[in-house]
């Protein structure tokens, strides 16, 4: 029990407080899970280090800091728009501080054959779907921050893509963190539902936009529907000072495609925690992640990949950049089932380590009950390839430019997983911003 | 253009090249050949300063300057150019990209303006030609998927475009096929003139054969054991290395 008598009164009163808040707001069956789910967070309180899935990623900053909850956050259209990744010319939901900003929401009449609601208004207007998987895919029974999401979440995004629909434009849910003097903490949450033989592609970018202390703990659900392809990426760019504990859970039907991208380039903290079933045969699951660190910077990246039926696909592609102290901890945990015949799955775990005290602990966890599957993994933690280096060198290109190129070469296997153009180049860009001599890299892309 | 004068080189604690003396002067072609181990690759590898080297004794001079105390890619500026033995891939980076980024540091080096993109394209095209290498090549990044032959005939299409001053192949030749021989060889004499320089390190004679060379030395043990013009090459052909290690140490024809 990692919650002090003191802390956990206070997540208590503030329970009570959005319980009064929500009387009239949430239907009965959310009220249930809320109640649900405090009671297991105040029971469980927050992982130690002792907790199996926790070994490597201490929350104790996190279990002794009093937060408030996110307090009203106000930005001009000017500070947003000099915000980077805010504005990638797609269509855009914002919300800051866990409250839908509308004044900022564009574009959202280009989507066509998606519904795209913010969950307090499909929680006004009984959403069906909502009864039927909100809190229902994410399991919170073990796992904290899933909990007190489910407890406090009171704002984020549902969407519903229709059977058939192909949805060329893809959507952008942006998560802004305002500063401010006290630590709060938001969670907000999203709901995916994608109907047989649909398509769409969202991104999910958490911004902060101070250097302020903060807990942001999103939790995303997605059901993705037989014959369905969802591309879902994540971009986290919290606060330097920030804790970001995410939780993706997704639940795939049969021949669906669900392919992730998660980039995580700020916070102080960060765990993310994604968690892909596939249940029905012939379905596609391909994770992938980057993760860009320096000085002190924690990320913690926890998969757990199940191949619940046969004849499924998985490729998971986890690429880390570290330097300064970082430090990088994977966990890959591949699942398959007994009758998942003919499962081929491969994950790579590939750490790239710029600096003496960078530090990586990587470590894939196969547990396979099936008997005709083809499963391989491989991790590597290394520095840049000197045999690479002495390459470009001996073509002219100085140490530094070599190194930034060979780093960008490194993070560009991940790059290109994603399909959302503006966003990719606003990521080269931030590349070039972070490495020395970047600019060469810029026109490496420009080509 | 270069002068060595006793160069001993050591890796690992292991002394390679034991007092190498070699001058090359503009318009010439030097062969270097010798058995596995002899330290040939060193020789080569030193040249464009690979620090996993260690020069313990010497000195070697390029046009005019001290080259050891040369970073690799100023002695690449300063137009030397290694063709390696074993090209490495980087995924990732393309061909283009790599040969313009070159291009551009070795012209900034020199105060020149960067190519622009005509200029580079038109260059490209002038010297895919004479090496028969196909145009999606140069989109793919560098080595990447390409067979033996292939990495060799980059090499050489690098060294086309990046226009060295002195240019040291590295068993260019070994592993290709006589196409493949025939065109690299091609590639290789398109460079030849009054200002250049070439040293061609070979374990076989064939591309001797086509690029005719105007000294060959003997390496052995990490020393030159026998210099001379280009039958030497022929005789080594006719009866081997070790009909050389039994000569005396430093005979010169």
């Amino acid at each position: 029990m990692s919650i002090a008598l003191k802390e956990r009164d206070l997540y208590l009163a503030d329970f009570v407080d959005l319980q009064k808040e929500r009387e009239t707001l949430d239907p009965t069956w959310l009220k249930e899970l809320r109640k649900n789910a405090m009671q297991v967070f105040t029971r469980q309180g927050y992982p130690t280090l002792k907790d199996e899935h926790w070994r490597f990623t201490n929350v104790s900053p996190i279990a002794r800091t009093d937060f408030t909850l996110a307090p009203l956050g106000q930005i001009d259209a000017g500070s947003l728009a000099s915000l980077d990744f805010s504005d990638l010319g797609i269509p855009r939901m914002v919300f800051v501080n866990g409250r839908l900003a509308p004044e900022f929401c564009t574009g959202l009449d280009r989507l066509e054959g998606v519904r795209v609601l913010s969950l307090s208004q499909a929680i006004e207007s009984g959403e069906p779907l909502l009864e039927r998987y909100y809190g229902r895919c994410a399991d919170y029974a073990d796992h904290a921050f899933s909990a007190l999401n489910l407890a406090f979440s009171s704002e984020g995004a549902f969407i519903h893509v229709a059977k058939g629909a192909v949805v060329e434009v893809p959507l952008h849910l942006l998560h802004i963190q305002t500063a401010a003097v006290d630590p709060y903490r938001v969670h907000p949450r999203t709901l995916l539902v994608s109907e047989e033989s649909s398509e769409f592609t969202f991104l999910e970018s958490f911004l902060g936009m101070g250097d302020n202390v903060y807990l942001c703990s999103p939790v995303t659900e997605a059901v993705v529907g037989d014959n369905s392809k969802i591309d879902h990426y994540r971009l986290q760019r919290e606060s330097r000072q920030a804790f970001h504990m995410g939780v993706n859970q997704v639940q795939q039907g049969r021949d669906s495609s669900y392919v992730s991208c998660g980039i995580d380039l700020g916070a102080t903290l960060t765990r993310n925690d994604l968690s892909c079933v596939l249940n029905g045969e012939g379905g596609w699951a391909g994770l992938n992640g980057l993760y860009l660190l320096n000085q002190k910077q924690h990320v913690d990246n926890f998969t757990t990949l199940r191949h619940g039926a046969a004849h499924c696909n998985s490729r998971e592609m986890f690429k880390g950049i570290l330097d300064d102290s970082a430090r990088g901890i994977f966990r890959g945990r591949i699942i398959v089932d007994k009758g998942a015949q003919k499962t081929d799955s491969k994950q790579t775990n590939q750490n790239l380590l710029l600096s003496d005290n960078a530090f990586v602990n990587t470590k894939p966890q196969l547990e396979i009950y099936a008997d005709d599957v083809k499963c391989t993994h491989g991790a590597t933690i290394g520095q840049l390839d000197e045999t690479a280096l002495f390459y470009f060198r001996s073509r002219g290109i100085h140490q530094t430019a070599a190194r930034s190129l060979l780093v960008y070469a490194f993070a560009s296997e991940v790059l290109e997983t994603l399909n959302v153009a503006p966003l990719k180049e606003a990521l080269i860009s931030y590349l070039t911003e972070w490495l020395p001599k970047g600019d060469l890299v810029r026109e490496l892309y420009q080509k | 253009m270069l002068e060595i004068k006793n160069l001993k080189v050591s890796a690992g604690g292991n002394e390679i090249l034991r007092g190498i003396d070699l001058s090359v002067k503009v318009g010439e072609v030097h062969s270097i050949m010798g058995p596995n181990g002899s330290g040939k690759s060193t020789l080569a590898q030193v040249l464009a300063g690979r620090d996993t080297y260690e020069v313990t004794e010497g000195e070697i001079n390029y046009k005019g300057q001290d080259l050891l105390e040369m970073d690799p890619e100023e002695r690449a500026c300063e137009g030397i150019f290694l063709a390696f033995q074993y090209p490495v891939e980087i995924p990732g980076v393309s061909n283009t990209y790599f040969l313009k980024a070159a291009i551009n540091s070795i012209r900034r080096h020199h105060g020149e303006q960067e190519i622009d993109a005509m200029e580079f394209m038109g260059l490209v095209r002038e010297k895919m030609k004479l090496l028969h290498i196909s145009d999606d090549l140069l989109k793919r990044p560098v080595n990447e998927g390409f067979s033996g032959g292939e990495k060799k005939r980059n090499e050489i299409f690098q060294m086309l475009m990046l226009e060295p001053s002195l240019a040291v192949l590295d068993e260019t030749d070994s592993g290709l096929d006589i196409d493949a021989l025939r065109t690299v060889a091609e590639g290789v004499n398109a460079l030849r003139d009054q200002n250049r320089a070439i040293i061609i390190v070979t374990h076989y004679q064939r591309l001797l054969n086509y690029i005719v060379p105007d000294y060959v030395h003997v390496l052995s043990q990490g020393r030159i054991v026998r210099s001379a013009g280009k039958e030497l090459a022929l005789e080594l052909e006719e009866k081997g290395y070790s009909w050389l290690e039994e000569q005396p140490v430093g005979s010169t024809g």
